[in-house]
């Protein structure tokens, strides 16, 4: 089998992956939606968190293997490892973007603000910020390898800098503190939520899988082809 | 002086050597830091908010930008004619080339912000000269992450297609930590409190500089051609 057959079969068996996972979103909702019951203080709002935390969760993965990633490139050089990155990358700005708009759409009538800079909403956002940093880094520069180390030394640089924004803004806050009581959802959840929650952890996180399986796979055949083009021009 | 240190020193008067003989860049950040003070003065409510209350965030807005115009220069000068090669084919261990760039880097900066202290002071108007020492070491704390974290991003900006735009862009998110706690630190000493109420700032700009300044460090060799 040659690496490009190897590089289909994967795409496929990651668009099996993301088939899945599609239809155990469609069971989300429809759970979240019809089966769980609504919260007595939020209302309907509340719904949105069966979506909100779970993006944030793929968001906070995909984060930390692009992190984990770059480390490994660094140290054993192996393209694939970078190519891993970059996907997790890519997938984490799309999570990203849920996470921070449909915070927001809960936010207004629960805490009656769209936005606070609480420690946690200030670090998802740099994360955001820097996924999109490292995905215009990439773009500009043309040198797979020279590309490969540098969106590596960024992947390894972001991952103490959103730990020390989290803990600087903490602190900011505990000195400050902000005169409207806003506190993140209850942490104990009664019990159908719960499973809600957890369902649909789970579905997200097989989305995320398929998702980097069929990136993963688009960027080694991308890669196959540049190599082919540049064969057949020398 | 050792074999290290004598390397990193040759490589920082280098670079302030070519800085000393057109004095352009030192000469633009200034004027740049003095026009970002003034028109931050006038970016407020007179009626409503003290010039006081923006001292501090005016202050550190202002280096921070007139540091990111140092940095992107530094890496600049080794693009021409390949130079940095030249200094890689020397033999000088690759921490030693960093150290040296980012020591050349903090001067610069540091040479800014010493000349925009007093000029902050009088167009601010705050009662400061008497805690100056220890507004400049809350200084040298938080540049030296950034300069740090900046002279290695600006190795990997210079490579890139648009490098003007691409160092603030990676660069910013690092300055949160940095900048947050210089402003906290800054707004203490002009309201004349001891730094002790602060300690938990200065230990987080500490702690800051100690992690970045090392994976700075071991992380530059990576952008580096092989």
């Amino acid at each position: 089998m040659t690496s490009r057959d190897r590089a289909w079969l994967l795409a496929r068996r990651g668009s099996v992956v993301t088939a899945v996972a599609l239809l155990g979103l469609v069971a989300v909702y429809v759970r979240a939606l019809f089966f769980t019951p609504i919260e007595r203080f939020q209302g309907p709002a509340q719904k949105i968190f069966y979506i909100h935390a779970p993006s944030a969760w793929v968001a906070l993965l995909s984060f930390a293997v692009t992190g984990l990633l770059s480390v490994l490139y660094l140290w054993l050089k192996d393209r694939r490892l970078d190519l891993g990155a970059a996907a997790s990358a890519e997938i984490g700005v799309a999570f990203s973007v849920v996470m921070l708009t449909t915070g927001p759409l809960w936010g207004k009538p629960i805490w009656g603000t769209w936005w606070t800079w609480d420690a946690r909403l200030t670090s998802t956002l740099f994360i955001f910020l820097l996924f999109v940093g490292y995905l215009v880094l990439r773009g500009a520069l043309s040198d797979p390898e020279v590309r490969a180390r540098y969106s590596a030394v960024l992947g390894i640089l972001a991952i103490p800098l959103v730990i020390f924004i989290h803990v600087t803004v903490y602190l900011f806050r505990t000195l400050h503190p902000d005169p409207v009581v806003l506190k993140p959802e209850a942490p104990s959840l009664p019990g159908e939520m719960l499973v809600t929650l957890l369902f649909s952890l789970a579905v997200f996180t097989l989305l995320y899988a398929g998702f980097l399986t069929q990136r993963y796979a688009l960027a080694v055949l991308r890669e196959l082809e540049d190599q082919e083009a540049a064969d057949a021009v020398s | 002086m050792g074999e290290g240190a004598r390397a990193v020193w040759a490589i920082a008067a280098k670079d302030l050597a070519i800085e000393w003989r057109t004095k352009t860049a030192f000469v633009s950040a200034l004027a740049f830091a003095v026009l970002v003070l003034a028109v931050l003065y006038f970016a407020r409510d007179p009626t409503a908010v003290a010039s006081l209350d923006v001292a501090p965030g005016a202050l550190w807005v202002t280096f921070s930008f007139a540091a990111m115009l140092g940095l992107n220069r530094a890496f600049l000068l080794e693009q021409e004619n390949r130079a940095l090669d030249g200094v890689l084919l020397s033999g000088v261990p690759r921490p030693a080339v960093f150290l040296g760039k980012m020591l050349a880097n903090l001067v610069f900066v540091g040479a800014v912000e010493l000349v925009s202290v007093p000029l902050f002071i009088l167009f601010y108007d705050v009662p400061l000269w008497h805690r100056v020492p220890e507004l400049l070491g809350v200084t040298a704390m938080a540049t030296l992450s950034f300069v740090a974290v900046g002279t290695l991003l600006s190795a990997m900006a210079v490579r890139t297609r648009f490098a003007e735009l691409m160092l603030p862009l990676l660069l910013l998110p690092f300055l949160v930590p940095p900048v947050v706690g210089a402003v906290q630190v800054t707004a203490r000493i002009l309201a004349q409190r001891p730094l002790s109420e602060v300690a938990g700032w200065l230990k987080l700009l500490a702690a800051f500089d100690i992690v970045f300044l090392f994976l700075a460090i071991f992380l530059f060799e990576a952008t580096l051609e092989e």
